[in-house]
């Protein structure tokens, strides 16, 4: 019944918006405006100025308004050293083309509403001047070539080769999920490889290889205050991104393709509850590549301690190597050794022959 | 069939008479496989306006869930179907709407609509041809087309449903059908509609270059066509050069998904199994897909510059500032536009230097941007501007263009493209200066050439409601947006409810997902305002807006042949209007000096 009445009356709002559409048709042919060229009727012209005029003021007003009650939502705390590069750099960018935004919509709306049609007027013929178009074209010019400039010194930096005391974190992307694995005390990362892979050792890491026997798998990241963190980053499955946005960072997951991306963090979890008033507060790590149905869901927790609760947090009882928790995996490992590398050394030359063909 | 005859002797007499028996032509000659340029153009018009509202409905469905992601959509079962479960949408079934909208978006409407409409209307009219150089190739252009359409739009209709790894279609994601339903036939199709469609466009476009370098008529020198032209026919280049590369990277990905190699796959361990394939590169995708993907986002505002220079010039009844210039401009924005497409790979793993390199290339194409606006304004600058419907729109363009191209300076540096890659920024600055900009540039094309497609009039004042509907809404739909990037919320989310950082906003997006519905709504005035006019509208002279074109010079409804006697031939540049001295304020490029002697420039009296 409801559906029926609503299908009702809006076929009813449809006939009157259509009776109103025929009114206003006849109506100027009535007044003799249709016989005009089109765009020269006075009347037509007048709204349309005024409203190109009131959309100018009102939108930019509206537009300054919506911007200046959004900043505290669109503003992220900020928690790592090259971050404050980005920001700055993004905020004096944002100046210059708000300089410009402003300028050209303003000509555009003001010429626009200023010189709209009148019959005794007639348009200046000006077709060309070369002075001013070398003069916009070199404007612009200099303008990026200084915004490059800022630009590549920046991204250099962040790109540079990360610290030999870096904190070496690995991070991997699966379906739908993030892993992370610690080198533990050697420093080493041991080998993994995607055939090695079960449901407990999900990083698929090869336990014959010595530097994996202290590696440690925690259920979220910690890393020390003011210390270089360099993430390791790969996927075993589709391609994921891992973003860290208090942090500034973004790399993405590929798999076959292991990336990295460094950075210093500058506050700890605690200093940021206490800035930001939030006793819940969490630094947190997002996917950003289309990963699949559960690419919204793909949260990970990052902690950032003070150096000692750091220290305190790699003794705790939970971070022992993975292997000494699992002992079972290194049996087998040790057991079947000598088959898994002849038959891991088999399948390695059979891709290898693919390849080549290819 | 002797239409293609007409062309190759568009200057000999007979060629009138020749085409007379063509009125004899059966429907389906006549109207469905026809290959007269302007039925094969209103034909990608209408499937270009079908398609916009398909991809626009699909909008509406996944604003719908960002907007109110609490709520239940139980009413939306009877189109969805098993879509909805419990009233929620599948999160998979977000990700297919997404991916089609894109798709749909960027090439069904706003290249073969866009491109396809007008370069095929206007290319043949405004050099002064009968038709195009191969009547033939372009119906075929359409019709394959329109096979890659129907293939697309079953594709919805799949179990499995369409292809969702977004419009980009990465792999792995979009190779492993175990990945994600999507990837399974709803790919398949994708693949396969898109080597159609790519196919369609290269047999278009060798035309639309043909044509304009060949079928030009009498004194029509390269620096005597409209601005419209050039525009078509370098987008037609960037098409021919960029098109085969994502067909080259579709028939890899083909390869990868259906014949076991490893072209884009390594490493791969997946609903618990270690595949086989290794060595291959997902970079690799990106890079194949980006060189035509960049580009592609030319070849769909270059049309929508052509037009808008048109219309702004014919409405402010003033020359286009910087004729020249605007040439250069396109030209550099065609040429930067094949070397920049890495600034969609910045966080990729790609080598930082090169990230560097195309920082550099990226921000130099700002420049002949730039040019171009500040052209457009010095335009307006003194001009006396009628206010018809396409120039509102094409004053909306300037505007969206403006908006949406200044944030790509930010987006175009590599250091600042770190936070802001795949966030909500991004989105907001395509929307704007691609989508919504290319959006206007059509909307003001169909408006002005309207009386020369159907013979009569769009209503002015429905068009004006329209277009300030729309403008509204696109604006009050996309500023938000950046805020909302700005705070890093990424995008292809089906919902931000699981993480702390992205909590906030919730209005925000309740508030954009309002006036997205507004927007879709103002186009059925359109659609209404369209079908009405082509039946009803009120009767157009043959040059309505007093332009100085040549497809004006044409009778109301040109004929096949399009014009009933000798194509009359051109004098002087297209751009002659208000100019001091002539009684008329324009002056067709068909009139000779001879017949303008009070108003000749002192540099025009030798061609009197």
């Amino acid at each position: 019944m409801i559906t029926i009445a609503i299908v009702l009356s809006i076929v009813l709002l449809l006939v009157i918006l259509f009776l109103l559409f025929r009114i206003g048709t006849l109506a100027s042919i009535f007044r003799g405006s249709s016989e005009r060229a089109a765009g020269t009727t006075k009347t037509s012209n007048r709204v349309n100025g005024a409203l190109l005029l009131l959309f100018l003021f009102g939108g930019g007003a509206a537009f300054a308004w919506s911007f200046i009650d959004s900043w505290d939502d669109m503003i992220l705390p900020l928690a790592s050293v090259h971050g404050d590069w980005t920001d700055s750099l993004f905020w004096t960018t944002m100046i210059v083309i708000g300089i410009v935004f402003v300028l050209t919509q303003i000509l555009l709306f003001i010429y626009s509403y200023k010189y709209q049609h009148q019959d005794n007027k007639r348009a200046y013929y000006y077709p060309h001047n070369n002075k001013i178009e070398i003069i916009w074209t070199m404007i612009p010019a200099i303008v990026m070539a200084l915004l490059v400039f800022g630009g590549w010194k920046t991204w250099t930096k962040i790109t540079s080769a990360a610290p030999e005391e870096s904190v070496v974190v690995e991070v991997m992307g699966k379906q739908f999920n993030w892993m992370v694995r610690y080198p533990g005390p050697d420093g080493e990362l041991g080998v993994a490889k995607t055939t090695l892979i079960t449901a407990t050792n999900e990083f698929g890491i090869d336990f014959s290889d010595r530097n994996a026997l202290d590696d440690f798998i925690p259920r979220e990241i910690h890393v020390p205050k003011g210390k270089p963190v360099l993430l390791k980053i790969r996927s075993r499955d589709v391609i994921h991104s891992v973003f860290l946005p208090h942090f500034r960072v973004k790399m993405d997951a590929v798999p076959g393709m292991p990336t990295k991306f460094w950075f210093v963090p500058t506050k700890s979890t605690q200093e940021m509850r206490n800035e930001t008033g939030n006793p819940d507060f969490n630094y947190e790590l997002a996917c950003t590549e289309v990963c699949g149905r559960g690419h919204f869901a793909m949260r990970f927790v990052l902690v950032v301690d003070e150096e000692e609760e750091y220290e305190e947090w790699l003794a705790l009882p939970a971070n022992k190597p993975f292997i000494e928790q699992n002992p079972d995996l290194l049996v087998k490992f040790q057991t079947e050794s000598p088959k898994q590398i002849v038959l891991g050394s088999k399948t390695e030359e059979k891709a290898e022959e693919v390849k080549t063909e290819l | 069939m002797s239409s293609t005859d007409i062309s190759i002797n568009h200057d000999i007499d007979h060629a009138h008479e020749e085409h007379d028996h063509h009125l004899d032509q059966n429907f389906f000659e006549k109207y469905i496989f026809s290959q007269d340029h302007k039925i094969i153009a209103k034909q990608y018009l209408f499937s270009g306006i079908f398609w916009a509202f398909i991809g626009g409905f699909l909008s509406i469905l996944f604003r719908l869930q960002l907007g109110w992601p609490e709520a239940t959509f139980t009413f939306l079962e009877p189109i969805l179907g098993g879509w909805v479960e419990n009233g929620k949408l599948n999160p998979e079934f977000y990700l297919a709407l997404v991916t089609m909208h894109g798709t749909i978006m960027v090439f069904f409407v706003l290249t073969a609509g866009l491109s396809g409409t007008f370069s095929n209307f206007l290319i043949p009219l405004q050099v002064g041809a009968r038709d195009m150089a191969s009547g033939f190739m372009n119906m075929l252009s359409y019709w394959i087309f329109f096979l890659a359409s129907v293939i697309l739009f079953i594709s919805l209709f799949l179990e499995t449903g369409p292809a969702s790894g977004g419009w980009t279609v990465y792999p792995p994601l979009s190779a492993l059908p175990q990945a994600m339903l999507g990837s399974m036939s709803g790919m398949t199709f994708w693949l396969i509609s898109m080597a159609l469609f790519i196919v369609s466009q290269l047999l278009g476009g060798i035309n639309y270059i043909t044509t304009v370098i060949n079928l030009r008529t009498k004194g029509m020198s390269m620096t005597k066509l409209p601005l419209t032209i050039w525009a078509f026919f370098l987008t037609a280049i960037l098409g021919v050069l960029a098109f085969p590369v994502l067909f080259s990277a579709a028939l890899l990905l083909i390869f990868d998904r259906s014949f076991g190699t490893s072209f884009f796959l390594s490493d791969i361990y997946i609903a618990g199994e270690a595949l086989s394939n290794t060595g291959g590169s997902p970079i690799l995708f990106q890079h194949l897909f980006w060189f035509l993907g960049h580009p592609e986002v030319y070849i769909v505002i270059m049309p929508a510059f052509g037009i808008v220079s048109e219309v702004i010039t014919t409405n402010a009844r003033k020359p286009i500032f910087g004729y020249r210039a605007m040439i250069g401009s396109l030209i550099g924005i065609s040429l930067l536009s094949f070397v920049v497409w890495a600034h969609h790979m910045f966080v990729t793993g790609m080598n930082p230097f090169l990230g560097s390199v195309f920082m550099f290339l990226t921000l130099i194409i700002a420049v002949p941007s730039a040019v171009k606006v500040f052209n457009w304004l010095a335009t307006l600058w003194r001009g006396n501007i009628r206010f018809t419907t396409a120039m509102m729109f094409a004053i909306g363009f300037v505007s969206l263009f403006i908006s949406g191209g200044l944030t790509g300076i930010i987006l175009g540096n590599s250091a600042l493209d770190i936070q802001l890659h795949d966030t909500y920024f991004v989105v907001a600055h395509f929307h704007l200066v691609m989508g919504a900009a290319a959006f206007f540039g059509m909307f003001a094309g169909v408006y002005h050439w309207f009386p020369k497609m159907f013979g009569r009039l769009m209503d002015e004042k429905l068009g004006y409601v329209h277009f300030w509907l729309t403008f509204v809404s696109v604006y009050l739909v996309f500023m938000p947006m950046h805020y909302i990037g700005i705070a890093g919320f990424p995008r292809r989310y089906y919902a931000w409810t699981g993480f702390e950082v992205f909590n906030g906003f919730s209005d925000m997006n309740t508030f954009i997902s309002i006036s997205a519905i507004l927007g879709f709504t103002a186009q059925f005035i359109f659609l209404f305002n369209f079908v009405y006019s082509i039946f009803r509208g009120r009767k157009s002279t043959s040059n309505p807006w007093h332009s100085n074109t040549l497809e004006w010079t044409t009778p109301v409804l040109p004929g096949h042949g399009n014009w009933p006697g000798e194509i009359p031939a051109v004098y002087r540049w297209p751009y002659d209007y208000s100019k001091p001295g002539s009684v008329e304020d324009y002056i067709p490029q068909n009139i000779p000096f001879s017949q303008t002697q009070s108003s000749n420039l002192p540099q025009e009296r030798d061609f009197e």
